[in-house]
């Protein structure tokens, strides 16, 4: 596989996901759908950190030390995004997001 | 690594994706992301990123699953019964999404330097910790400790927001 095919293979993994997003309801998949997205954006910066490799023969490390960051960032927010789900459970007793329409225009 | 098995990652990296939406039942559905982050994980060693391949079962398909699967079952969720469908929202998502499709396919084929394989690494067996660990306690140093703090403060909030007494 070359770069092209990484790329594409993250782009078809974003799509999915984004579709996801948007027909699921239940509020766990969505969040379960945002995580593909950003797995696939990683995909993509370790296709690209393959493919720039320096004189000394390496892969461009710059690319790995940003997914490094984002799979820690991703962590702290399923974390949080969790705990606000499970406290809306509580308050709502509902996980759809049709139900929950305070804030709705 | 055979030029075979990224191809053979990549199908069922997408199909478990596409199961991940399509499933009704949210079990179901994180058991097949849990799948679908371990071929990528396989991609990810195809890719020579040994490293961001362990990390990737050790904490997504590892830590955040169970967390995401403690959660449905501390909510105890059924399977969703079948409920009409918001066709505006569908056909708009569904459009977006093969509208980028298309769009990065275009993009891509006109990328020529793409389609060429990927340049050899230096002969030998890659250091490849060694690389990042360097790399993460030098040049990365400041984002590595705000990172810390932005776990810590995810850490506190988390707390915060589990008290039962919230106002």
């Amino acid at each position: 596989m070359n770069l092209n095919d990484y790329l594409a293979v993250s782009g078809l993994l974003f799509a999915i996901g984004f579709a996801g997003v948007m027909l699921r309801r239940n509020i766990i998949i969505i969040f379960m759908c945002l995580e593909l997205m950003l797995n696939a954006a990683n995909l993509s910066l370790v296709a690209f950190s393959r493919f720039h490799v320096s004189a000394a023969g390496l892969p461009d490390y710059n690319g790995q030390m940003l997914v490094f960051f984002i799979i820690t960032v991703a962590a702290a927010e399923v974390a949080v995004g969790l705990a606000v789900i499970v406290s809306l459970y509580r308050a709502r007793r509902t996980t759809h997001v049709e139900d929950i329409t305070s804030m709705k225009f | 690594m055979s030029s075979l098995l990224p191809w053979l990652f990549s199908a069922i990296m997408l199909g478990f994706a596409c199961a991940v939406v399509l499933n009704r039942n949210p079990v179901a559905s994180a058991l097949s992301l849990v799948v679908s982050f371990l071929a990528l994980a396989g991609l990810y060693v195809s890719l020579n990123a040994f490293f961001i391949g362990v990390i990737q079962v050790l904490v997504y398909a590892g830590a955040i699953m169970v967390l995401f699967l403690f959660i449905i079952m501390l909510l105890d969720l059924k399977a969703e019964e079948r409920r009409t469908l918001n066709t505006t929202a569908t056909l708009g998502g569904l459009l977006v999404a093969a509208i980028f499709v298309c769009e990065l396919f275009s993009v891509l084929r006109h990328f020529h330097k793409g389609s060429l394989p990927f340049p050899p690494l230096a002969a030998g067996p890659l250091d490849d910790v060694r690389g990042v660990g360097t790399m993460l306690f030098s040049n990365y140093n400041l984002p590595f400790q705000v990172i810390g703090a932005l776990i810590l403060v995810a850490t506190v909030g988390v707390v915060v927001l589990s008290k039962r007494e919230l106002k």
